[in-house]
C-alpha cells in the first residue's frame, strides 16, 4: 500500500478494530498477570452491561442523562449564541459585559453544585442548571469571537446591498460566523457531557453519573462502575461524531480546513 | 492651492457632458493613535454617465480611499461627493462596490450569491435575474456550486454578477483582477468590457496596472503618491476593441508611464 493511494474500505474498520482488540488483550492479561482485585475483567464488565440492560436500567439512565444535557445545553446554545453575536457586534456592550463573563467563566461548574441544589432542590433542574452554567460561557465566548472575526468586507458588501442592521446580523454576520460557532458548540458539548456526569453524582438519582456512584455505594460492584464509565465514553464519542458530521454541511464547510 | 486650479481646468475640458458623479474638494485625513495621515488632498473630479473611468496610482496612494468615499463607506474630512444630484451619505444599492474575489459569500451557492441583493423582489423575478446574470458572466451550470469549488476568475465573475443583478447605475471596482493570474486577468478585462457594452453602467475602476487602465478606460485619472492629488487626466481616444500594438496606444501608455515615473522621482 503506497502512501499516496487512498486507504481501502477495509482499513477504515481494520485499524480501529485492531487497536481495540490490542487494548482489550492488554486489559485482560494485565488483570490475569497481576491477579488484581481492584479492577474487573473485561468479561465481567460485559456481563455487567448486559445485566444493566436486562433490568432496563441502562437505557433509562442513558435517556435521563441525554435529556438533561439536551435541556441544559440547548438552553445555553439558544441564549448564548445570540448574546455572543451581539457582544461581538457591539464592542461597547462587550466592554461592559466581558469583565463579568471573564470572571464567572473560570469557576468550575462543580463549584455551582451547592448553590444549584439550594435554588432548584435535589433533582433534574439542578443538574440541568449545572450543565447550562458549564456550557453557556464557552458558547458565548466562541460566538463573540466568531462575530468579531467576520471580515469587514462581508459586512460592507451586506450594507452595500441595502441590508438593515437586523438582516445584516441574520444574513451576513451569523452565517459568516457559523463555522467558528460550531467549533465552540462542539467544545461545549464535550464540557456539558463532563458536567452531567459530575452533576448526577450529587444532585439526582438516575443517569450514568449516578450509576457510577450507585454501583460503588450499593455493593461495591466495580464491574458496573467500569461498564458505566465505558458507556459515558462511548456516548461522548458519539456526540462528537455528530458534530463532525455537522461540519460537513456545505454552507459551513468553507470554514473548516479540510481536503476536498 | 495651485493643484486645485490646474486640476479643475483639465477636467472641464475633458468633461463637458452631464456629470453623473461629482467629487468636490474631497479631503481625507486619518487620525490614528494621534498620528495624522493625510490621504486625499483636495480631489475634484467629474464622471459622466456611462463612462468607464480608471483611477491609476502607486500602491498605497489612496485611490482605494477615494473609491470607498464615492461608495459611501467613508465620509470625507472635507468636501463631498454628489451622485445624480444627491450628496452621498452612505452605501447604496444603486452603486455596488466590487472587491477582489474575496467579496463573495462562501456560505451561499452561486445562485444564492447572485440573488443576495434581490430580497425585495418576488421569487419569479429573482429566479429570472439569477438565471440571466449567471449566463451573462458564464457561470451557467454552476448555480448550485459553492465559491470554494470555483476558480479565482469564476469567483470574480460571480461577484460582478451579484453586483449587476441589483441593476445598479454604477459599479465601483477596487483592483478587481489584482489577485488573478495574467491570462485570466486578460480574459476578465475582455469580459468586463463586453458586460459594460451590454449593460451601459458607469464604471470607476481602481488599478495600479498602467496597461490595464489604458486597455479599459475612456479616461485615466493618474494620481500622485500620498497625500494623493490628481496629477493628470488622460483621455484614451481609441475605439474598442483596442489594438494594443497601435502607435496611439503605445503613445498614451508611455505618456502615463512617464507621468508615474516623474511622480516617483518626486
Amino acid at each position: 500500500m503506497s502512501a499516496l493511494s487512498q486507504p481501502g474500505k477495509w482499513e477504515k474498520f481494520f485499524w480501529p478494530l485492531l487497536t481495540g482488540s490490542v487494548l482489550l488483550a492488554i486489559w485482560y492479561y494485565a488483570v490475569v498477570v497481576t491477579k488484581t482485585t481492584v479492577f474487573p475483567m473485561p468479561v465481567s464488565v460485559v456481563k455487567g452491561t448486559v445485566e444493566l440492560a436486562r433490568k432496563g436500567v441502562l437505557l433509562n439512565y442513558i435517556g435521563d442523562s441525554l435529556h438533561r444535557v439536551a435541556v441544559g445545553y440547548g438552553l445555553a446554545a439558544v441564549l448564548g449564541i445570540p448574546l455572543g453575536l451581539m457582544l461581538g457586534w457591539y464592542p461597547a456592550a462587550s466592554r461592559v459585559v466581558n469583565p463579568v463573563i471573564q470572571m464567572v467563566r473560570p469557576i468550575s461548574p462543580i463549584a455551582w453544585i451547592p448553590l444549584s441544589i439550594l435554588w432548584f432542590g435535589v433533582g433534574d433542574s439542578a443538574a440541568m442548571y449545572l450543565i447550562f452554567v458549564g456550557s453557556f460561557f464557552p458558547i458565548v465566548v466562541a460566538s463573540t469571537n466568531a462575530a468579531r472575526n467576520v471580515p469587514s468586507i462581508y459586512r460592507r458588501a451586506g450594507r452595500n446591498f441595502g441590508l438593515n442592521r437586523a438582516s445584516l446580523l441574520a444574513k451576513v454576520v451569523f452565517p459568516a460566523a457559523l463555522p467558528q460557532i460550531i467549533i465552540g458548540l462542539r467544545i461545549s458539548l464535550g464540557i456539558a457531557w463532563l458536567v452531567v456526569v459530575a452533576a448526577e453524582m450529587v444532585a439526582v438519582n438516575s443517569g450514568l453519573g449516578y450509576l457510577v456512584m450507585d454501583s460503588r455505594n450499593s455493593g461495591k460492584r466495580y464491574d458496573l462502575v467500569v461498564a458505566a464509565m465505558l458507556m459515558i465514553g462511548v456516548i461522548g464519542l458519539g456526540l462528537d461524531f455528530g458534530f463532525r458530521w455537522l461540519e460537513k454541511i456545505r454552507s459551513v464547510r468553507w470554514g473548516f480546513r479540510q481536503e476536498s | 492651492m495651485a493643484t486645485q486650479v490646474t486640476v479643475a481646468s483639465t477636467e472641464r475640458v475633458a468633461n463637458a457632458t452631464q456629470a453623473k458623479v461629482r467629487v468636490e474638494g474631497v479631503e481625507v485625513i486619518f487620525d490614528r493613535d494621534g498620528k495624522r495621515t493625510e490621504v486625499l488632498d483636495n480631489i475634484n473630479l467629474e464622471v459622466a454617465e456611462g463612462e468607464f473611468l480608471c483611477v491609476l496610482g502607486p500602491s498605497g496612494c489612496g485611490k482605494s480611499t477615494l473609491l470607498n468615499t464615492i461608495a459611501g463607506f467613508l465620509s470625507p474630512t472635507a468636501g463631498r461627493v454628489v451622485i445624480g444630484g444627491e450628496v452621498v451619505s452612505g452605501p447604496d444599492p444603486r452603486r455596488i462596490f466590487v472587491f477582489q474575489e474575496r467579496g463573495v459569500f462562501p456560505w451561499l451557492t452561486v445562485e444564492g450569491n447572485i440573488g443576495f441583493g434581490l430580497f425585495k423582489l418576488p421569487g419569479e423575478e429573482r429566479e429570472r435575474r439569477i438565471k440571466y446574470y449567471a449566463h451573462l458572466v458564464g457561470l451557467e451550470g454552476f448555480e448550485k456550486a459553492y465559491p470554494q469549488e470555483l476558480s479565482g476568475g469564476m469567483k470574480q465573475r460571480l461577484e460582478v454578477a451579484r453586483a449587476l443583478a441589483v441593476n445598479p447605475d454604477m459599479l465601483l471596482l477596487d483592483e478587481p483582477f489584482g489577485a488573478l493570474d495574467s491570462i485570466t486577468r486578460l480574459t476578465m478585462r475582455r469580459e468586463l468590457l463586453r458586460i459594460w457594452h451590454a449593460e451601459k453602467k458607469t464604471i470607476i475602476f481602481v488599478t495600479h496596472d498602467i496597461e490595464e487602465a489604458v486597455q479599459l478606460a475612456d479616461r485615466v485619472v493618474v494620481m500622485s503618491a500620498r497625500p494623493a492629488r490628481i496629477q493628470q487626466i488622460v483621455e484614451i481616444d481609441i475605439p474598442h476593441p483596442r489594438d494594443i500594438s497601435s502607435t496611439r496606444y503605445l503613445e498614451l501608455r508611455d505618456g502615463i508611464f512617464e507621468q508615474i515615473g516623474i511622480a516617483h522621482k518626486i
